[in-house]
């Protein structure tokens, strides 16, 4: 079954958590400015919201890739970024419409979510349920559900 | 390990700034933060200097696990001497600068003289340098961190600074990070400003990757978030309803100090009560809370985000304040409502802003504006001293008007900054202040939970609720129930609370998750993290030996076994409705016993025993 990282911002407190467990995990270091995901806060209107790369199955940073160092991975379906053959272009940076493909400046190559090889860390460590990692086929399932719940039937009396 | 091993110094007066070693050898005997960073200020300054001078210093610290995923492992502490009660100050604020300052690569940053004019300081990783704070000078919190992080085009950048409050000379004026985070307490923000520091600006990339044991690290403190998640108060109370959940149940017991403590129960505690926070308004059907936040790496997220409603008279044509900022907690909801009388929630969260925006504690604020209304109807001040504002208790006009003169240093706004001592002292009726040591009491009055007298009594910054907060045991029952009403055994739980709060304190963590963890749930994530061996009887030893050190230095500063009391109204005025009715405060019962546990004389200076026991300096 093919899973995606699911993300519900109404649920995300701003704690960070996600941000240290994917540095810990990538970097081996609590470094929230090395993190895949990034929470923005929106303060003026209360909100907190989690992004990170969805996966996109046409991928613009893998097709723009001089090199093809940006490959599916089979099992997962995330499109990894193979360091030994990044040549550091930033050309998928360009290509990526969302922004979560990014140079990192110490290493000389870009990074971005790998989904943790099908564990991904940010979903383990977030307290609240604002990421999860579901059914790709499904990732509305608990928003309909919920909506199902508050639906009224006229017939019903 | 987890520490970074490293201080910034910044030498003001001469515009210098240089790295040095941690003393590691003392991060063993005190940790980190609170502890260690009082053992630097106790090694480097003379009790007896002015707080307000170029003498005393002011040291920012993190704990060694600030910055980690331990959950709430975020916080920061501002140490110096407190202009306010003259005593050691330590103030503690979690948002999201000292996991930066951290991340930055700096364990603490320790501020020394007076900068020739204004200043802040700017931190990118290992570089440090002091920039001109012209531009700055005189401008809100709110304000410079707008106008900094435009400068520094950096929205990642953290910034903690002064309002205006500090500037104008207020006692009690807070240094705010992120915000609407504050080391609120004992006027470390006045101490700031006293310097011409405005702000320091912060960006980290080099992350906290130096733990003893990752893998055990990662393993206990994931196991620990689960006991935070599973209790009743950390899973649930908190997320909910904030530190609000406590309104209506310390209103309950009879023990939420109204109208200047002149009674003990607020008629009004549900219109200011988280309850009353979630309901929603009937202007535009918006509840006052529109979320819960938390700080950095925390997985309880207790505080408030709210708005004010826009047709509010606070907020009437001043479209700065219709969005969402930090919220009430139940301190700024009983000291702006509760002890001034005032229950109207908008005006209430307005002030709250204020305080916010321009650095002021909202606890001594609120509690010497309630001073100011008993003086005020007891006629010993009058228009003519308040500028024409009537300080009527309950009156949300004078809350809002006196809060807005503070946070510009205005008017009698200025006078209301000295803090509820020197004002009631001004005006010749000092048993009307309800301080200890200077500093305004929280939000229990210590006739409905005994063990809270003692607490304010002997606290080391003069009164304060976050020092033993023996409310844990004598009214949520934890870890175990005591009777409120009752003194006995009182002395012992206090310093039990005291030493375990010092150590925590002392370690990044932050204070709240004591409702779920103790000292077993804390130690194996040191332990985990820090080179040495970490146990709760190691952290019970560091947090008497912290406890000691800074009553040291307030001995040393002048302060001595008289200031170890309350104010008459609590050990003469009994209670007058509730659970607590005809009780006054124990304190005088409670203090000989106390002081024996301790292991102080009876003028309250440390026995030769105690200071060789615990490895204090001379």
């Amino acid at each position: 079954m093919l899973k995606s990282l699911t993300i519900d911002p109404g649920k995300c407190t701003g704690c960070l958590q996600c941000e240290m467990a994917c540095s810990y995990e990538n970097e081996g270091v609590f470094n929230p400015s090395k993190s895949r995901i990034k929470i923005f806060t929106f303060h003026e209107e209360g909100r907190f919201v989690p992004y990170t790369c969805t996966q996109c199955d046409e991928a613009w940073c893998m097709h723009a890739c001089p090199v093809d160092a940006i490959v599916i991975n089979a099992e997962t379906g995330s499109k990894d970024v193979k360091a030994d053959v990044c040549v550091g272009c930033k050309v998928c940076t360009i290509a990526c419409p969302f922004g979560t493909v990014n140079y990192n400046a110490d290493t000389g190559k870009v990074v971005k979510c790998d989904l943790c090889g099908g564990d991904p860390q940010c979903a383990e460590a977030c307290p609240t349920g604002a990421i999860t990692y579901l059914d790709a086929n499904a990732t509305g399932l608990d928003r309909m559900r919920a909506w199902a719940e508050k639906t009224d039937n006229a017939a019903r009396t | 390990m987890a520490w970074s091993k490293k201080i910034l110094r910044v030498n003001l007066t001469e515009g210098k700034v240089s790295s040095e070693p941690l003393n590691m050898e003392w991060a063993q005997q005190y940790l980190g933060q609170r502890g260690l960073a009082t053992r630097y200020l106790v090694e480097e300054m003379d009790p007896k200097a002015d707080a307000l001078g170029p003498d005393n210093k002011l040291i920012m610290a993190t704990g060694p696990l600030t910055g980690t995923m331990a959950s709430t492992g975020g916080r920061y502490s501002v140490i110096c001497k407190s202009p306010l009660t003259g005593a050691v100050a330590c103030s503690n604020s979690g948002g999201f600068i000292g996991a930066e300052m951290k991340n930055a690569g700096w364990d603490m940053v320790i501020f020394e003289g007076k900068s020739p004019s204004p200043v802040y300081l700017h931190i990118q990783n290992d570089n440090a340098e002091l920039m001109s704070a012209d531009e700055v000078w005189g401008k809100s919190v709110w304000e410079t961190d707008e106008i900094l992080h435009k400068k520094h085009q950096d929205p990642q950048i953290r910034i903690a600074c002064v309002g205006r409050a500090a500037e104008a000379g207020c006692l009690y004026s807070a240094i705010v990070n992120d915000l609407h985070r504050a080391a609120g307490r004992s006027g470390v923000g006045t101490v700031m400003a006293s310097k011409n520091l405005k702000a320091v600006v912060i960006r980290g990339t080099q992350g906290v990757g130096n733990v003893k044991d990752p893998k055990r690290f990662m393993q206990e403190t994931a196991a620990q978030k689960q006991v935070l998640a599973e209790n009743a108060v950390t899973g649930q109370g908190l997320p909910a309803f904030g530190t609000q959940v406590l309104m209506n149940v310390i209103n309950e017991v009879g023990a939420m100090p109204t109208r200047n403590m002149q009674e003990v129960q607020f008629e009004g505690a549900h219109k200011i009560s988280a309850e009353a926070m979630a309901e929603p308004r009937k202007s535009d059907g918006k509840p006052n809370l529109t979320t819960n936040a938390a700080c950095f790496g925390c997985t309880i997220a207790c505080g408030r985000i709210s708005t004010v409603d826009k047709g509010h008279f606070s907020v009437e044509n001043k479209p700065q304040y219709w969005g969402n900022s930090g919220g009430l907690e139940y301190e700024a909801a009983w000291a702006l409502g509760s002890d001034t009388g005032v229950d109207d929630l908008d005006a209430l969260t307005y002030a709250n802003f204020l305080c916010n925006e321009d650095g002021m504690d909202p606890i001594s604020f609120g509690a010497t504006l309630a001073a100011a209304m008993e003086l005020y109807e007891d006629g010993v001040i009058t228009k003519e001293q308040t500028g024409g504002l009537e300080l009527k208790f309950g009156s949300a006009e004078a809350l809002t008007a006196a809060a807005e003169m503070v946070a510009k240093g205005e008017g009698f706004g200025k006078e209301l900054g000295l803090g509820s001592k020197r004002l009631c002292e001004k005006y010749g009726c000092p048993e009307l202040s309800m301080t200890v040591k200077g500093q305004e009491f929280p939000a229990y009055d210590p006739r409905g939970i005994q063990g809270m007298g003692l607490t304010y009594a002997t606290s080391n910054r003069g009164a304060c609720h976050l020092r033993s907060y023996t409310v844990s045991s004598e009214i949520l029952g934890i870890p175990e129930k005591t009777d409120p009403l009752s003194t006995e055994g009182k002395p012992s739980l206090v310093k039990a609370f005291q030493d375990a709060t010092a150590a925590v304190d002392s370690s990044g963590l932050c204070v709240f998750t004591t409702f779920a963890w103790t000292l077993e749930n804390i130690a194996p994530q040191l332990d985990a993290a820090c080179d040495g061996e970490w146990t709760p009887e190691k952290l019970v030893e560091i947090g008497e030996r912290v406890w000691n050190l800074e009553r040291d230095f307030n001995n040393k500063a002048g302060l001595t076994a008289a200031d170890d009391t309350l104010p008459k109204r609590l050990l003469e005025e009994p209670a007058n409705t509730g659970p607590a009715e005809g009780k006054v405060s124990g304190v005088p019962e409670m203090m000989p016993i106390y002081y024996q546990e301790r292991g102080w004389k009876a003028d309250g200076t440390l026995t030769d025993e105690t200071r060789s026991r615990l490895g204090l300096p001379a």
